[in-house]
């Protein structure tokens, strides 16, 4: 019967890094799939089950070195210099462009569970002192997927850098297009994609985080645009799910096959950086490009 | 009017004209060109420089075949990511030369495989959409049978996108689409009439300019009547888009994509 078992996630509040111990009491209240009230998580990589305090700040397995996937507000307190975040757009949500039966009951269960209005949360910070517009991508929320919300912020948030002069970081996690949105969901690649031509016309730098999973038509768009696209470690990437290529072309595929590694190997990905070294390598590379290398005239 | 799952079914006939049969109708002297200049020749797209009346263009197309054996050849319309790649070394060369670009479009969607994978089908479409959002000439894409999902939007960044009338346009198959929101493939036909892929629905949704006339029962059984119904749409179209001032078309481009989405706040 394991066969028809559906792989477990476990979830992680985003609020209780590092505070475990002092915060247990005050984070009971809080909505979205927190951890269970336990000491210890399974995990999601090799299925041990480890002690939650051993699994740290950046949520890595002491095992195995799984990295366990992360929601979005953990993510820009880890990467945003403290208190520096201002969001956009945070109440955007989305309309139901096809009337698909139940979207809209869909969408309201997602922002009960994961407190959040759509898969992306953008705004404006510093990272290591730098100004940056940041984009995170939640994998909670309907698997990350892009639909009119999604696609709306981050075209918006590539506007705002370019006319403020700014870099962009993003995050992506995402199962591809939101089906429930059908054809808007497929034109939000268009719109983004040419929201990231203007900025980069604009000389303006945009850097590309992928993160498990970035795969269907947010990898064939945005999160393959980046100047500099990095990826953390064993993230998947890919355009086709693994089951639909099998079925295409009936063999099996190998284990590496659409990892960070593999991109790296094959020429898509510039660099892999641990999770804990993310930070420092933003800010690295935010200051090679401010200012510019060499004011020639152009 | 034919409900949705039975324009499926004239989209995907084997005997539906295909990108070379309306390059060969409505240009003249086409010269095709072949290569993305990096790995190979993709045969699923075909595209070089013709006449179009007096004006030389660049016509891209994604090709199908009429018989097994051509599809096979065809990869059935499957596109790798080479294929985009020749399309935007063409749509390149295009710009280069002031020359207007048409694509005929007819793919299940692109290509799913180990090669695919690793030459970057997903880095090749987002290129494409990156790119023709900013092209500097005029882009008429033609959906002429399927236009399925990533695969078809990577060629149809344009500043007019035109259906037939019995051809589909989609995020995914409707078979995909069942499977993924239903775990029932078997449920297609429902998935059809929800997803509002005919040419009718997604010109009154926005998502497309206009619709092209075909014969009764589609257009292979009459191709002379669309492709010629076809050839004087592209006529009075490029009347005016080639007068259009080349920012205010560029900008007309982006502001046509950027109002897509259905959103509240």
């Amino acid at each position: 019967m394991n066969l028809f078992k559906r792989k477990q996630y476990v979830s992680v509040n985003a609020s209780n890094i590092n505070e475990d111990s002092k915060e247990k009491k005050n984070n009971d209240v809080k909505s979205g799939p927190a951890v269970p009230d336990g000491m210890c998580v399974k995990c999601t990589g090799c299925g041990k089950t480890v002690f939650k305090k051993e699994i740290g700040a950046y949520r890595i397995c002491p095992e195995c070195g799984h990295y366990f996937r992360i929601k979005a507000s953990k993510r820009v307190k880890m990467i945003a210099d403290e208190e520096t975040f201002k969001e956009f757009d945070e109440k955007m949500t989305s309309l139901n462009p096809l009337n698909y039966p139940d979207y809209e009951n869909k969408i309201q269960t997602m922002k009960e569970k994961t407190g959040l209005n759509d898969a992306v949360i953008t705004g404006i910070c510093k990272i290591g002192g730098f100004d940056s517009v940041l984009c995170v991508m939640d994998s909670t929320f309907i698997m990350g997927s892009m639909g009119s919300v999604v696609g709306e912020k981050i075209t918006r948030a590539f506007e705002y850098a370019a006319e403020n002069k700014l870099p962009i970081v993003i995050f992506t996690t995402s199962g591809g297009a939101r089906m429930q949105e059908g054809i808007v969901s497929l034109m939000q690649m268009a719109k983004v994609s040419a929201a990231v031509a203007k900025h980069s016309d604009a000389g303006l730098l945009y850097v590309t985080v992928l993160t498990d999973p970035t795969t269907g038509g947010v990898t064939a768009s945005f999160a393959m645009l980046g100047d500099i696209i990095l990826a953390e470690p064993k993230t998947l990437i890919g355009f086709a799910g693994r089951r639909v290529i099998e079925q295409t072309i009936k063999q099996k595929l190998p284990e590496e096959f659409q990892t960070a590694e593999f991109l790296l190997e094959h020429g898509f990905v510039d660099k892999i950086v641990e999770r804990e070294n993310m930070k420092n390598v933003l800010t690295e590379i935010l200051r090679l490009h401010n200012p510019k290398g060499c004011e020639f005239n152009v | 009017m034919s409900n949705a799952s039975d324009i499926v079914k004239i989209a995907r006939k084997i005997s539906r004209p295909s990108a070379l049969d309306y390059i060969n109708h409505i240009f003249t002297g086409f010269i095709e060109f072949h290569g993305d200049r990096n790995f190979r020749d993709d045969k699923a797209i075909v595209g070089g420089i013709a006449f179009f009346n007096d004006m030389p263009v660049t016509v891209i197309g994604i090709q199908k075949g009429h018989t097994t054996e051509e599809n096979i050849a065809r990869n059935f319309g499957a596109v790798h990511p080479e294929g985009y790649r020749k399309a935007l070394r063409l749509m390149k060369q295009a710009e280069k030369f002031h020359r207007p670009v048409i694509v005929f479009i007819n793919t299940a969607g692109a290509f799913c495989g180990i090669g695919a994978e690793e030459r970057g089908q997903g880095e090749a479409i987002a290129r494409n959409l990156f790119e023709m959002s900013r092209l500097r000439v005029p882009i008429i894409s033609i959906i002429i049978g399927e236009g399925g999902s990533g695969g078809a939007l990577a060629l149809a960044v344009a500043d007019r996108v035109w259906m037939l009338e019995n051809s589909i346009y989609s995020v995914l198959s409707p078979e995909g689409f069942a499977s993924i929101l239903w775990k029932d493939a078997s449920r297609s036909k429902e998935a059809a009439e929800i997803m509002k892929i005919t040419a009718n629905d997604l010109y009154e949704l926005g998502i497309i300019d206009k619709v092209i006339k075909e014969a009764e029962g589609g257009a292979q059984n009459d191709f002379g009547f669309t492709a010629n119904i076809l050839k004087s749409k592209l006529e009075s179209e490029f009347e005016i888009l080639c007068k259009e001032d080349i920012d205010t078309l560029v900008e007309k481009r982006y502001k046509k994509f950027r109002v897509m989405g259905e959103f509240t706040e």
